[in-house]
C-alpha cells in the first residue's frame, strides 16, 4: 500500500508542478509542453491507483513476478514502439524529400521543411533507433547474463519516460521550440528529462550485468554499455545551457562561437559513433550469431576492434568543421583519427560477416540472414566512405553537398535500418510465443524493397552531391564562377525525384513489416510456399559412364 | 576455459565461453586487417608531422610543410586576383560610357558582371535576369530609370529608394485611394488600360481621361509613356511590373507598391559595379549613351 501511495504522490506532485508551469508559462510552446507533461502525470496517477492489486495488498500477498522467466514486457512494448516510430520517421523523411523536390509542399508554419527536418532525423535516430536499442538491450542483456532485469519498475519508467521525451521533442519541432543544435534540438527541460531517463536506463542495464549468472560479460553488452555511458556524457556536455526563465522554453548554450561548434560536432559525430555504430553493433553481435546459429568469428578481433573503436571515435568530430574557423591543428586531428577509424569499424563487419562461415547457404534460404548480410555490407561501405570524406581534399568537394546526405543514408537505411528490421523479425515470434513469423516471403519482399530503395537513394545523392560540388567550384575561361546557386539547385531536380522514389520504396517495405509484425502478434500464419530452393541431388547430377569393357 | 572445442565447419578452436548458445571462435586477427590498421596509424603520424596537429600551450604545432588553411586561401585568392589584375586596372581607368569602344575589355567586363550577377542579383531578378512580379525584367528594353551604361551604373551605385543615400533614385507615387473616389479609380483604371489596348474605349475610360490629365501626366506624361526622371513606368506598353489585370492596376493606383534596390557601392567595389552594368546592358535592352543634358533634342536610340 505504501508503494501505491508513494507512486501516486509523486505523480500528484508532478501534475501540480506541470499545472503551475502551464499557468506561469512565458511562451505558447512551453505551455503546450507542460500540458503534455500534466497529461502524462495524470495518466501515471490513474495507472498507479487503478492498476494496484488492492485485494492482494489487503491479504498481505503481492503478485510476485515469475522469476523463472525473463522480464520481457518492456521489450514487447519497445518492439511495437520501434515499428510505430519507424513508420512515422520514414513518412516524415519521404515528405521532406518531396518538399525539396516540389517546394509548394511546404505547409507554413507547422509543416515547413525547417521544422519537419529535425522531426524526421529525431524520429528515425532517437525514436526508431533509440527504441530498438533500448528494447534489444533489455532482451539481450537478460539472455546473455542469464538474469532477469534489475529494477523492473525502473525499466518500465525508462520505456515510458523515453516515449514522453520523444513526444516532447517531436511536438517541440512542430511548434518551433528548438535550440538549433543539429540532432540536439530539444530545449533545456526536455534535455533534463532525457538525462533522468538515461541515468535510469544505465542503472537498469548495469544492474542487470552486475547480477548476471554468467562468469563473463558478452561482447554485445560491452557495446551496449559503451553506447549508454558515452551518450549520457555527450548529451550532458552538449546541452549545458542557461534557461532564460524557468517558465519559458528558451535557453542559451554555455559554449559560443567556434567552441560551441566544436562541442556540437563532438556530440554530433559521436551520436553517430556511439548511438548508431556501437549500439547497433551490439545488436549485430547477438542477433547475427543467433540467427545464423554459428559461433562469433573471432573473439580476439572483437576485443581489439571494440577498444580501438571506442578510443578513436571520440576524437573524430572536428572533421565536420574542415575549412572553418576551427584551428588547423584540430582539423588535422579530426581527419587523422577518422582515417585510423577505418579498420576498427571494419572489425565489426568482418566479425559479423565471417560468423556466417559454415552457414553461407542461409543467405539463399533465410531472408532475415539476407537482411543482416546487407546491413553489414552497408555498414562496411559507409564506414569506408566516412574516413574517405574526412580527408580534407575530398571534403573540400563533398562538404555542404548532398554527398553527405547520401553517405548518412547509406549508413542509416542500410546499416541501422536493416539490422533493426532483422532484429524485429527475430524478436516478434519469440516475444509473443508464436510458432514462426506470419510470413517469411513478406520479409523477402521487405528486403528487396528496402535494398532497391537504398540504391535509388544513395546513388542519386552521390550523383547530386558530386554534381553540386563540381558546379560550385566551376570556373569559366575568363576566371569567373560559372554557376549561380539557383543553377545548381535546378540541376539537382531529377536527382531529388529519384531520391524521393527511393524513400517511397523504403517506406513501402517498412509498411510490409508493420503488417507482418501485427499479424505475427495476432498469432496468424500466412499460408505460403516455404522459402526453400528446389531439391538438388548431387549423386544424380553426373553423366552416365559407358560400362567398362 | 572448460568448454573449448574444435568447430567442425571452420576447424577453428572456440574460446570456451558460451552465452545463450553463442560461442566464439579463437580466430587470430586477419593479417590484412591488422596491417591496414597499422598503415593508417603510420599515415596519421606522418600527416601530423607534416601539418599543424598538436595543441601546445599557446598554439598548435605548425607542421614541417608550414601549411595553414588561411595561407592556402590567400595564395589561391592572390593567384586568381593576379590573373584578373590587368583587366581590373583597365576597367578602373575607362569611364563606363567609353567602354564599348574597346570590344575586348567590354567582353571581359560582361563575363565578370555575369559572375557577380549570379552572386548578388539573382535573388530578386532571377537567374536569367527575367525578373518576376515587382522585380523588373532586365532582358527587355523597358527601362524605369534609364538603360544606357551610365544610367545602369548610377542605379547600381546608389540604388533605388535606398535610405541614407542622398543620390539614390527616388520618387513617390501618391496613394490615390485616399485622394480619389472609388468610382473615379474605376474610371482611371479603364483609361489606363485603353492606353495599351487592353480595354476598348468606353464611357468610363473617357471620364478617366480627364482624371489622368489632372493627376497623372506630371510623372507618366501626357501620352502615358512614362518619365525616367521619376522612374515612372510606361503605361502604354504590354509590360506590367505589378500585373496588368484590371484589379492589379486599380490596386496599384489605390495603394502603389514602389520597389527598393540596395545601393551597391556599400557592398561592391567600383570595378565590379562597372562589370555588372556592362553585363546588364548586354542582356538585350541596353541603350546607347547620349549626353542628353548637352543635347536634349537627340532621340535616344532604342536599338543599339
Amino acid at each position: 500500500m505504501q508503494t501505491v501511495l508513494a507512486r501516486a504522490g509523486i505523480w500528484l506532485v508532478v501534475l501540480l508542478f506541470a499545472v503551475i508551469a502551464v499557468a506561469a508559462a512565458a511562451d505558447g510552446g512551453f505551455a503546450i509542453h507542460m500540458s503534455i507533461v500534466a497529461l502524462a502525470a495524470l495518466i501515471g496517477l490513474w495507472v498507479s491507483i487503478s492498476g494496484a492489486d488492492y485485494a492482494g495488498i489487503a491479504r498481505g500477498i503481492l503478485k510476485i513476478p515469475d522469476e523463472g522467466r525473463y522480464d520481457d514486457d518492456p521489450v514487447r512494448w519497445g518492439v511495437i514502439a520501434t515499428v510505430f516510430w519507424g513508420i512515422a520517421g520514414f513518412l516524415a523523411g519521404l515528405f521532406i524529400a518531396l518538399q525539396l523536390t516540389w517546394p509548394v509542399l511546404n505547409l507554413e508554419p507547422f509543416l515547413n521543411f525547417g521544422r519537419l527536418r529535425p522531426l524526421h532525423t529525431s524520429a528515425v535516430i532517437f525514436a526508431f533507433g533509440g527504441n530498438a536499442l533500448i528494447a534489444t538491450s533489455f532482451y539481450v542483456v537478460q539472455r546473455t547474463c542469464r538474469a532477469r532485469l534489475a529494477f523492473p519498475g525502473l525499466a518500465r519508467f525508462v520505456f515510458w519516460g523515453y516515449q514522453l521525451f520523444i513526444v516532447l521533442a517531436a511536438t517541440g519541432y512542430l511548434l518551433g521550440v528548438t535550440q538549433s543544435k543539429e540532432y540536439a534540438e530539444p530545449e533545456w527541460y526536455v534535455d533534463w528529462w532525457l538525462t533522468i531517463v538515461w541515468v535510469a536506463y544505465l542503472v537498469v542495464f548495469a544492474g542487470t550485468i552486475l547480477k548476471r549468472s554468467e562468469p563473463h560479460i558478452y561482447v554485445a553488452n560491452w557495446f551496449y554499455l559503451a553506447f549508454i555511458l558515452t551518450v549520457a556524457m555527450l548529451h550532458i556536455v552538449n546541452n549545458l545551457d542557461m534557461p532564460v526563465s524557468l517558465f519559458g522554453s528558451k535557453s542559451y548554450p554555455l559554449f559560443a562561437g567556434v567552441q560551441g561548434a566544436l562541442v556540437q560536432w563532438w556530440y554530433g559525430h559521436n551520436a553517430v559513433g556511439f548511438f548508431l555504430t556501437a549500439g547497433f553493433l551490439a545488436m549485430m553481435y547477438y542477433f547475427v550469431p543467433k540467427q545464423a546459429e554459428r559461433p562469433i568469428y573471432s573473439y580476439r578481433l572483437s576485443i581489439i576492434h571494440f577498444w580501438s573503436l571506442i578510443f578513436l571515435y571520440i576524437w573524430a568530430g572536428p572533421h565536420h568543421l574542415h575549412y572553418t574557423a576551427l584551428p588547423d591543428w584540430a582539423q588535422t586531428l579530426g581527419m587523422v583519427f577518422s582515417v585510423m577509424l577505418w579498420m576498427p569499424s571494419w572489425g565489426g563487419m568482418i566479425n559479423g560477416l565471417m560468423t556466417l562461415n559454415g552457414a553461407w547457404d542461409k543467405v539463399r534460404t533465410d531472408p532475415i540472414i539476407r537482411m543482416m548480410v546487407m546491413a553489414l555490407a552497408f555498414y562496411g561501405m559507409s564506414t569506408f566512405e566516412g574516413p574517405m570524406l574526412s580527408i580534407k581534399s575530398v571534403n573540400s568537394l563533398s562538404h555542404y553537398t548532398d554527398w553527405t546526405i547520401g553517405h548518412v543514408h547509406s549508413g542509416a537505411l542500410g546499416w541501422n535500418g536493416m539490422i533493426t528490421f532483422a532484429a524485429v523479425y527475430y524478436l516478434a515470434p519469440r516475444l509473443w510465443n508464436r510458432e514462426r513469423l506470419y510470413s517469411l516471403r513478406m520479409v523477402n519482399w521487405h528486403f528487396w524493397l528496402a535494398t532497391s530503395g537504398i540504391v535509388f537513394y544513395a546513388a542519386s545523392m552521390w550523383v547530386a552531391g558530386i554534381t553540386q560540388g563540381l558546379m560550385w567550384r566551376e570556373y569559366g575561361p575568363d576566371g569567373y564562377l560559372v554557376n549561380s546557386f539557383a543553377d545548381t539547385v535546378a540541376a539537382l531536380h531529377p536527382m531529388f525525384i529519384l531520391r524521393a522514389f527511393g524513400g517511397l520504396l523504403y517506406l513501402s517495405g517498412a509498411i510490409l513489416m508493420v503488417i507482418n509484425v501485427w499479424a505475427t502478434i495476432l498469432g496468424k500464419l500466412r499460408d505460403e510456399v516455404p522459402m526453400h530452393d528446389a531439391a538438388y541431388d548431387p549423386q544424380a547430377d553426373r553423366p552416365i559412364l559407358a560400362p567398362a569393357e | 576455459m572448460a568448454n573449448k572445442r574444435i568447430d567442425e565447419a571452420t576447424q577453428t578452436e572456440t574460446v570456451g565461453h558460451e552465452w545463450d548458445g553463442i560461442e566464439e571462435l579463437n580466430t587470430p586477427l586477419p593479417r590484412w586487417w591488422l596491417w591496414t590498421f597499422y598503415a593508417t596509424i603510420i599515415f596519421a603520424i606522418a600527416y601530423c608531422v607534416a601539418y599543424p596537429a598538436w595543441p601546445l600551450v599557446k598554439q598548435g604545432t605548425e607542421g614541417m610543410l608550414g601549411w595553414t588553411s588561411r595561407g592556402q586561401l590567400a595564395k589561391e585568392m592572390s593567384a586568381a586576383d593576379q590573373a584578373r589584375t590587368s583587366v581590373r586596372e583597365a576597367l578602373a581607368r575607362v569611364p563606363i560610357e567609353r567602354l564599348p569602344e574597346d570590344g575586348g575589355l567590354m567582353r571581359q567586363a560582361v563575363a565578370g558582371g555575369a559572375a557577380a550577377f549570379k552572386v548578388n542579383c539573382v535573388q530578386c531578378h532571377g537567374a536569367g535576369a527575367a525578373g518576376s512580379k515587382g522585380f523588373p525584367n532586365l532582358n527587355d528594353d523597358d527601362w524605369l530609370w534609364g538603360g544606357d551604361l551610365r544610367a545602369i551604373e548610377t542605379t547600381l551605385v546608389h540604388g533605388i529608394r535606398q535610405p541614407g543615400d542622398d543620390q539614390t533614385r527616388t520618387s513617390l507615387m501618391p496613394s490615390f485611394g485616399e485622394i480619389l473616389e472609388p468610382g473615379q479609380i474605376e474610371d482611371l483604371t479603364s483609361y489606363v488600360l485603353t492606353l495599351s489596348g487592353r480595354e476598348k474605349p468606353s464611357a468610363s475610360a473617357q471620364r478617366g481621361a480627364q482624371l489622368f490629365a489632372d493627376n497623372c501626366t506630371v510623372c507618366h506624361g501626357a501620352d502615358g509613356k512614362g518619365l525616367r526622371e521619376f522612374g515612372a513606368p510606361n503605361l502604354a506598353d504590354a509590360i506590367w511590373l505589378y500585373g496588368g489585370t484590371r484589379e492589379a492596376v486599380a490596386s496599384q493606383i489605390r495603394n502603389p507598391h514602389m520597389g527598393v534596390m540596395p545601393a551597391w557601392n556599400a557592398r561592391l567595389d567600383p570595378v565590379t559595379i562597372k562589370m555588372l552594368a556592362a553585363y546588364v546592358h548586354s542582356l538585350g535592352g541596353g541603350e546607347d549613351f547620349v549626353e542628353v543634358a548637352e543635347n536634349p533634342a537627340v532621340e535616344v536610340d532604342e536599338q543599339p
